[in-house]
């Protein structure tokens, strides 16, 4: 008799734990030919908040990290991802139908792309910063500074290299993460969860949640401390509904076509310049 | 001991060539709105109407994005890009030999003091020019890679606290990357920008490239809904910013928006205090506090809090209120009668809240909107006074122990527009330069601007930057991502 698997309980994660939904509820997930695979949590918005408030006490000390301490923790995201890349395979191929050569295929583009994105940390301030020459007796510069709580909603395909573009970007410059994994695909955001909780990245930085889109788009909106959303994920009409609840407090709402784009930092950096007095 | 008092030394009105009635600029040429209404601009500092306005309507606005339409596809956008720029300097060169008119009729329209319409407002629009005619051919090294592409129709809307100035930053950088232009200027502060519209005119500007309507919020509305335009370019107040956002939302609109702010101004123990107080007063009572970068909050370190407030009404004693047009004036009129009374609600729910209010002991004149340099001590953090926008010469005070505290202080609002730092040290500066979520930052200065340093907010205090590299940005669009 062949042996029984041992089948993996798909959780939130949050401020570095593994909790299951407050709601407890969870969503039946299929596979690409229909049989059951996994019960993934059906994040409630109280979860949404919890998330949220995870990402905002983790956002001091991640964007005071040093640039080049955050290039190394994004490069260890990318080994730890490495060593788990035939799981990785494993869920795309069952979620996503594609075959076992394809998945790998992603699967290690996700990685370079995470490795790409490491290298960017120190480089954002040289190449999005000014020294502007003013009339007057002052130093001026302007430099990048991280917007804050970014939240994101992850494009279901390719449901890896999505994750990782988006999420990349987001912790590149120092702001912290609130991700809504696809809801189709949410298996492989659950492992990248577990890729993180295992590597260097400070709990609160980066918190996945599996749930339902259409419910988590208002509250997501609403959020009075969530200072920008990656909109990827959503179609024009969650688009319309995110950005009216996110005009409240003018929430920063950008939606991008590729996975590799320094676009994708820039639009997540607030500029700030300072006219330092020159003088004796 | 004898006291000399200052001589009027009155600004003649004589350059300004006024009439009692102002056209649209549509098209490149001044026409009547179609429904024939007007509305009077007024002299804030006697109330008296300075001339009527066409009111643009829905049918207007349609005819000035029509003609920004034409303008852009078969001119302004065929145009090679050096020539595009030529014209804007020209503009700015014409700028600068009209400036003594345009400061005139600035102060006139605005109530400002002709020291600051002379000395900033003007010079720094005819800057504007300048410095963005320069960028017109080199839009490939703006950051967004190679041949970035112009958005179309630009329209802008402006507010009536630095018409011409505000004119210019939106302006100038729409044309340099490549757009043309509907702009709105504030109701109670059309005239500089309708005599921009004759500058284009010299200027050889082509028709429809500029167009300029007057008019109020609803004349502004229909160009944010107008699905023409394909991008808003916004400075004003929080309340209608959020209101552009919730308009555009189901469009591809791009939009960027200058909003309003509560700066905080931190002094510190070891700061130079004369100098912090000129810097003080300086980013509050700038242009009657009418700035949304104003310094007005005062976060002044408990220890030197007695010294400071001591120095600071020694010094707004001598602060000179009255007529705008007399070159002594420090601070002019306040520039409606609804702001003034928007600052009359606000300050009296300061002595309701229990802080405590001083004004300088000055005469105000009888006719027009006047309000004196007034400060509040004893600001709590939840006191409207040390929250909301009073944009006018009202300044709150709060103090601070430690220098943690200060960065927890400043931080405390939903803006994020500007904030100062006081200290001789620079060590300190910087370190607090760095915890403020704040877009514009001065040190041992407050309220300085130039058109190659970027300026705009944090949070609530708006989307994008104008000025420099960064806010010539937000009117390209990058071919990627």
């Amino acid at each position: 008799m062949s042996r029984i698997d041992v089948m993996k309980t798909y959780k939130l994660y949050i401020n570095g734990a593994f909790p299951r939904s407050e709601s407890g509820r969870v969503y039946g997930l299929k596979d690409a030919k229909g049989s059951f695979i996994a019960n993934p949590c059906w994040a409630s918005r109280k979860d949404l908040r919890d998330a949220v408030v995870a990402a905002r006490a983790a956002f001091g000390g991640w964007s005071n990290a040093t640039a080049y301490n955050r290039g190394q923790v994004l490069y260890r995201i990318a080994e730890v991802m490495q060593g788990r890349a035939a799981q990785f395979a494993d869920e795309i191929v069952a979620q996503e139908g594609l075959t076992p050569k394809q998945a790998l295929a992603q699967v290690e583009e996700a990685i370079d792309l995470m490795v790409w994105y490491a290298g960017w940390t120190d480089k954002i301030s040289s190449l999005a910063g000014a020294a502007n020459p003013v009339s007057g007796p002052f130093h001026n510069f302007t430099t990048p500074e991280p917007i804050g709580v970014v939240g994101t909603f992850i494009d279901a395909k390719p449901s890896l290299t999505s994750l990782v573009g988006s999420v990349a970007a987001i912790i590149a410059s120092g702001n912290t993460a609130v991700v809504i994994a696809s809801e189709k695909f949410p298996l492989t955001a659950i492992t990248f969860a577990e890729v993180c909780a295992t590597s260097d990245v400070p709990a609160g930085v980066i918190n996945v949640l599996t749930g339902k889109t259409p419910e988590l788009v208002g509250w997501m909106g609403s959020h009075m401390d969530v200072d920008a959303v990656d909109a990827s994920g959503l179609n024009s009409k969650q688009l319309t509904e995110l950005k009216i609840a996110g005009a409240d407090n003018l929430k920063r709402i950008h939606s991008f076509k590729s996975a590799k784009s320094p676009e994708r930092i820039l639009a997540f950096v607030e500029y700030k310049t300072v006219w330092q007095t020159v003088g004796i | 001991m004898t006291e000399f008092e200052y001589a009027p030394a009155l600004e003649s009105t004589s350059i300004l060539n006024l009439q009692s009635d102002y056209n649209l600029f549509i098209n490149g040429k001044y026409v009547p709105a179609k429904t024939g209404k007007r509305f009077p601009t007024i002299n804030p500092a006697t109330g008296e109407a300075i001339a009527n306005v066409a009111y643009a309507d829905l049918a207007d606005v349609n005819a000035a994005v029509a003609a920004a339409r034409t303008a852009y596809q078969k001119v302004w956008s065929k145009m090679p890009a050096a020539e595009r720029g030529k014209y804007l300097f020209r503009i700015a060169r014409i700028l600068q030999e009209r400036a003594r008119e345009f400061a005139v009729l600035e102060t006139l329209d605005n109530g400002k003091p002709i020291r600051e319409s002379r000395d900033t407002d003007i010079p720094l629009a005819a800057a504007h020019f300048f410095y963005h005619a320069g960028w017109a051919d080199k839009l490939d090294y703006a950051g967004l890679g190679a041949n970035p592409k112009a958005h179309g129709v630009v329209g802008q809307i402006i507010p009536w606290n630095f018409p011409m100035l505000m004119l210019a930053w939106k302006v100038a950088p729409a044309l340099a990357a490549g757009n043309t232009v509907v702009l709105k200027p504030a109701e109670t502060t059309p005239l500089t920008a309708l005599l921009f519209a004759e500058v284009c005119q010299q200027a050889g500007l082509p028709a429809g490239v500029v167009n300029i309507v007057t008019g109020d919020g609803v004349t502004g509305t229909h160009i944010v809904s107008h699905p023409g335009v394909d991008k808003i370019a916004f400075t004003g107040s929080t309340g209608v910013g959020k209101a552009i956002a919730r308009a555009v939302a189901a469009t591809k609109k791009s939009v960027t928006l200058e909003l309003g702010g509560k700066a905080a101004n931190i002094v510190y123990d070891d700061a130079a205090i004369d100098e912090a107080v000129e810097g003080i007063v300086n980013g509050i009572f700038f242009n009657q506090g009418h700035v949304c970068c104003a310094g007005s909050r005062l976060l002044v370190q408990e220890n030197i809090q007695d010294e400071v407030i001591e120095k600071l009404k020694r010094r707004m004693a001598l602060i000179r209120v009255g007529n705008p047009l007399d070159k002594n004036t420090d601070l002019g009129a306040i520039n409606s009668a609804e702001q003034l009374s928007r600052i009359t609600e606000l300050t009296s729910t300061g002595d309701a809240e229990g802080a405590e209010r001083w004004s300088a002991p000055c005469d105000l004149p009888s006719k027009g909107y006047w309000y004196a340099p007034t400060i509040f001590t004893g600001v709590s953090q939840t006191h409207r006074i040390a929250r909301e926008e009073i944009f006018g010469p009202v300044l709150s005070v709060l103090t601070f122990r430690t220098p943690a505290e200060a960065i927890e202080k400043a931080n405390n609002t939903p803006y994020g527009l500007s904030a100062g730092i006081w200290s001789e040290k620079g060590s300190k500066v910087l370190w607090t330069a760095n915890k403020l979520r704040a877009g514009v930052i001065w040190t041992n200065t407050f309220n300085k601007f130039d058109p190659a340093s970027p300026f705009g907010g944090y949070k609530e205090s708006g989307w994008g930057r104008e000025g420099g590299r960064h806010g010539l940005a937000a009117y390209l669009k990058g071919g990627k991502n």
